[in-house]
């Protein structure tokens, strides 16, 4: 499985996420600069990383998603090639319109960095067919944007499709406010495609792909994505 | 144009006029103005730092350079200094933070070396002022609205509350940055004949004479100042970061200095005249952002996210591409030559052509008069037996534990990206920050403290303590401390008996320093933090660097279990002078804090590392500020669980619960562990204190709370 990750100005979340698919899976993870016009050859997963690319500025993920790199990574999204983004790649797919929705100022309007209960509320995706429906991992969230919101209708549609991966949740498994960081609607942390090719979560899996960082949950994570493309289910 | 508009004192501008052997130009005369202000020069304190003990086995780079560098073994520096930014962040708190973080990160980037953390030290007013809230939010969003975005993660802290800070609040950025030993960037290293190039952000008016703005007391009107804070650009610093340590990774930059205070001039004279060559500037080449901007505001312009690099010309192509594809202006502004010539030209004529020497090294030390303050013994005559014990025990422990210098900082580090670059073991919110690095066993830990109460009160042992206290903190987590970096912050020198408690102070740091083996290897003088209502506390902020040999031999804090006995090592008569308690309950700053007791300490540091590489304690915590009761409060709060006490000596129980100073820890023991433990502390003052377990923090005698009220008014917002 070949693993590229996007890097625009700004990113600063790609070294993390390359180290720890490579030290979970031990496959082979490149860099694409955000300049070039197509994919490596033989790319079987895309990552759009976490940071702050072209400094948020005008819009969080609006100049990436006009990156001349995002035509090939669209398209490679379109084939039904795996598409994941985290946090500010999440951003980017909402904006080049990959994934419906859009993530707003936190609710606090201040940034929030601290480690987060989630809920698994779908495994039927290829990135969490190792976890088990309803099960609590922890991911931590760093994000000053990441209120996700939607039309109702909209929403409405997201839910009933079974479009909701991840969810915000107190230690009982509770989606209640209380358990939610940030304001974002059902306390949705993460959605998927109709393809189910294509997944956007604020939280980080790559910061909890360690256990002397505080936690592992995240390897299921990457495993997962492992374990169905070599089953040929992509 | 007056000499003194420019910032000179008279026997300053003399030393110029001979030296140049003619008047200066006006041009000369405010490049000087700023280069030897106090801020630029350390012309106060340069002496006093010589001081400090800067040598050691694992100093690889001590004071003079943009950083300190420690050997962490395997080929891998650490390079890490902390440095203020005070007076642009009481002025413009969001924007004054910022670029203080930037800057910092710039200084560990010049060595050559990828920043891996910060830490910041905050020293706001009174919570009820009504100015502290408005500077206290903006310097925290400003801290982390640079420093997420850079990817540098902040790890850890200081946070400190007073009414002293009121006009002037304290910002104190530290940063680390790792490097192999063989890619070290110096600024010393230019030759003749080499490209001097400007890389980074264009150069606009913000900032204009900061450094001078930062050697005067803060005034009532401090607007007026606005022009001379710089904004930040946290998106530019990311792709500075990133361009400069791919251009050394290709060994393209022969000698690199970052541009902060005073900006083109400061870097380039300091290059020119560290690596004895000669330089000529053309001020057309400088990338511009505001018209019209005459040559002393280029030369002394702050404009942020700029690097002056000295290259070889037969390599500026491949500078050129790199920051070509960073998307950063790149101007080759100048050239080296042999001799000591810091020329510059603008329109094609020489505007200014001073000695390099004269610029960076030239500025003649001042002595200022030091006289012991008359009050002095005074603040100590304080009588322990005046005091009442509290009738309510819970409530003043609970009101201490809210009270803003010691309940949780959560609501800031919360803020704070903690986590990037996956190297965060520890993070904030607990006594010292770790940091792994990939790929090999041995921790980097750090911590960043300061008290400025009891350098008040004795500036000697309050800055003795202030140093011995961070080194007992990474002790008791099981890392030897291996160098430390120090920001001395402090009001204006040109009073005497402020100049003295500034000397104390420095005297102190020094003899614990020395004492303990740490050197002091970069640092840091924020002078004239005074406002109109008066002047600050003496606040010398210290952050130490050491070494964890693995994650195995971590002793971590607040992990008490059911059953755990108790410990506390140290003396049981801490003192109530300058301690929280007295401060907090009976509004005092009063009394004599413990004297620092060079063979006390070496011994708890030694018994402390064996502590925690033998395992024979399950969590452990320094006694600091608020005492052994507060130590008690915050493990109880953070394990969950909470103990039944018993004093089993004949102290004072306010004493020997609130009471602060000196090298003393808190252990929780499991009882297989009990005579390991023992035979480790034999020799040393040890009492059990009695055991952890159920869901109260029971002191017989004294308080009797229940751990959940315990952790919800500690991480009260």
């Amino acid at each position: 499985m070949n693993t590229a990750v996007v890097v625009f100005p700004g990113s600063n979340c790609d070294q993390d996420v390359m180290h720890a698919v490579a030290e979970t899976l031990g496959t082979k993870v490149y860099a694409v600069w955000h300049r070039e016009t197509s994919l490596p050859e033989g790319t079987d997963f895309v990552i759009l990383p976490g940071g702050f690319s072209f400094g948020d500025y005008l819009r969080c993920g609006a100049m990436a998603a006009r990156s001349p790199v995002m035509k090939a990574v669209s398209n490679h999204g379109k084939r039904g090639g795996l598409l994941l983004g985290i946090c500010n790649g999440f951003q980017v797919l909402t904006e080049c319109g990959l994934l419906p929705g859009a993530l707003l100022p936190n609710r606090t309007l201040d940034f929030i960095c601290r480690p987060c209960l989630l809920k698994v509320e779908n495994v039927s995706t290829p990135f969490t067919s190792l976890f088990s429906r309803g099960q609590i991992v922890q991911f931590p969230i760093a994000h000053g944007d990441g209120l996700y919101t939607l039309p109702e209708d909209e929403l409405k549609s997201l839910e009933d499709r079974n479009g909701v991966v991840f969810r915000y949740c107190g230690s009982d498994g509770g989606t209640g406010d209380a358990a939610n960081p940030n304001g974002s609607a059902n306390n949705i942390a993460g959605i998927v495609n109709s393809a189910g090719n294509i997944l956007g979560l604020m939280p980080h899996p790559e910061r909890a792909s360690d256990p002397l960082l505080g936690g592992e949950d995240g390897r299921i994570f990457w495993k997962s994505v492992f374990s169905v493309f070599h089953k040929g289910g992509l | 144009m007056d000499f003194t508009k420019a910032g000179l004192r008279g026997h300053e501008y003399e030393r110029i006029k001979s030296a140049l052997g003619r008047e200066p130009n006006d041009c000369e005369l405010r490049i000087m103005g700023v280069m030897w202000s106090e801020h630029c020069s350390y012309k106060s304190t340069k002496h006093l730092l010589k001081l400090f003990p800067n040598s050691g086995s694992r100093v690889v780079l001590g004071p003079g350079e943009n950083a300190g560098i420690i050997d962490l073994g395997d080929g891998i520096g650490a390079a890490f200094k902390v440095e203020s930014h005070n007076h642009p962040s009481a002025v413009a708190p969001y924007q004054g933070a910022a670029t203080g973080v930037g800057g910092i990160i710039r200084d560990i980037l010049a060595l050559g070396a990828r920043p891996v953390a910060s830490m910041d030290g905050l020293f706001f007013g009174d919570p009820e002022y009504r100015k502290t809230r408005s500077l206290s939010s903006g310097i925290v969003h400003g801290v982390g609205g640079y420093g997420n975005p850079v990817g540098v993660p902040t790890i850890g802290g200081k946070t400190v509350y007073d009414s002293c800070y009121n006009e002037n609040p304290l910002l104190n950025a530290f940063c680390i940055g790792l490097i192999p030993l063989g890619e070290i960037v110096s600024s010393r290293t230019a030759r003749p004949g080499q490209a001097v190039v400007l890389l980074g952000s264009k150069t606009g008016r913000d900032g204009i004479a900061g450094a001078a703005f930062a050697s005067v007391e803060l005034s009532d009107d401090n607007k007026a100042s606005r022009p001379s804070i710089q904004i930040g650009d946290p998106f530019a610093e990311k792709l500075l970061i990133e361009a400069c340590l791919e251009m050394n990774a290709k060994k393209l930059i022969v000698s690199m200095q970052d541009m902060g205070a005073a900006g083109i001039i400061s870097s380039s004279s300091e290059v020119a005249a560290k690596s004895g060559v000669a330089m000529r500037l053309d001020f057309d080449k400088v990338p511009l952002r505001a018209e019209n901007m005459e040559p002393w505001e280029i030369a002394l312009s702050e404009s942020q996210e700029r690097m002056l690099l000295i290259v070889e010309h037969s390599r500026l192509p491949e500078v050129i591409a790199i920051a070509g594809k960073w998307e950063l202006d790149c101007a080759v502004i100048g050239e080296t030559f042999e001799g000591d010539e810091y020329t510059i030209l603008s329109s094609g004529e020489e505007v200014a052509s001073l000695p390099a020497t004269l610029i960076g090294e030239g500025c003649p030390p001042i002595h200022w008069e030091s006289c012991k303050p008359a009050d002095f013994e005074e603040r100590w005559s304080f009588d322990v037996e005046e005091l009442s014990l509290p009738e309510d025990w819970n409530e003043t422990l609970l009101s201490l534990l809210e009270s803003p210098s010691l309940a949780s900082k959560e609501w800031i580090y919360d803020q704070y990206d903690s986590m990037v670059q996956l190297n965060t073991v520890q993070g904030p919110g607990r006594p010292l920050s770790i940091l792994r690095i990939k790929g090999r066993d041995p921790l980097i830990a750090m911590v960043l403290d300061a008290d400025p109460w009891k350098c008040y009160l004795d500036p000697f042992h309050g800055g003795a303590e202030t140093v011995a206290r961070t080194i007992r903190t990474l002790a008791v987590a099981g890392a030897k401390a291996a160098g430390l970096t120090d920001c001395l912050n402090f009001p204006s020198p040109e009073i005497p008996e402020q100049y003295w408690v500034l000397e104390e102070c420095i005297k102190g740091m020094a003899e614990a320093s020395s004492a303990l083996g740490c050197p002091v290897v970069s640092g840091n003088v924020s002078l004239y933090n005074e406002s109109p209502d008066g002047p600050i506390l003496p606040t010398p902020v210290v952050g130490v660097v050491g070494i964890l040999p693995s994650a195995e031999e971590y002793l971590p804090s607040g992990k008490w279990k059911e059953n755990d006995l108790l410990f506390l090592v140290g003396a049981c008569n801490p003192s109530l002078g300058g301690s929280r308690y007295l401060l907090s309950r009976f509004g005092r700053l009063a009394g004599r804090p413990l004297c620092f007791s060079p063979e006390a300490e070496k011994d708890f540091v030694e018994r402390a590392l064996k502590t925690a590489s033998s395992k024979a304690a399950r969590s452990g915590r320094t006694l600091a500020g608020g005492g052994l009761a507060v130590a008690l409060a915050k493990d109880a709060a953070e394990s969950g669980i909470g103990a039944d006490i018993s004093i089993p000596v004949p102290t004072r129980k306010d004493v020997f619960l609130f009471g602060e100073g000196g090298p003393r820890a808190l252990y929780s023991v499991p009882m297989a562990k009990v005579p390991l433990f023992k035979a480790l502390w034999n020799g040393y003052p040890c009492i059990q204190l009695g055991k952890a377990g159920g869901n109260e923090l029971a002191v017989d005698g004294a308080f009797s709370v229940e751990v959940a009220e315990l952790a919800g008014r500690w991480r009260v917002r």
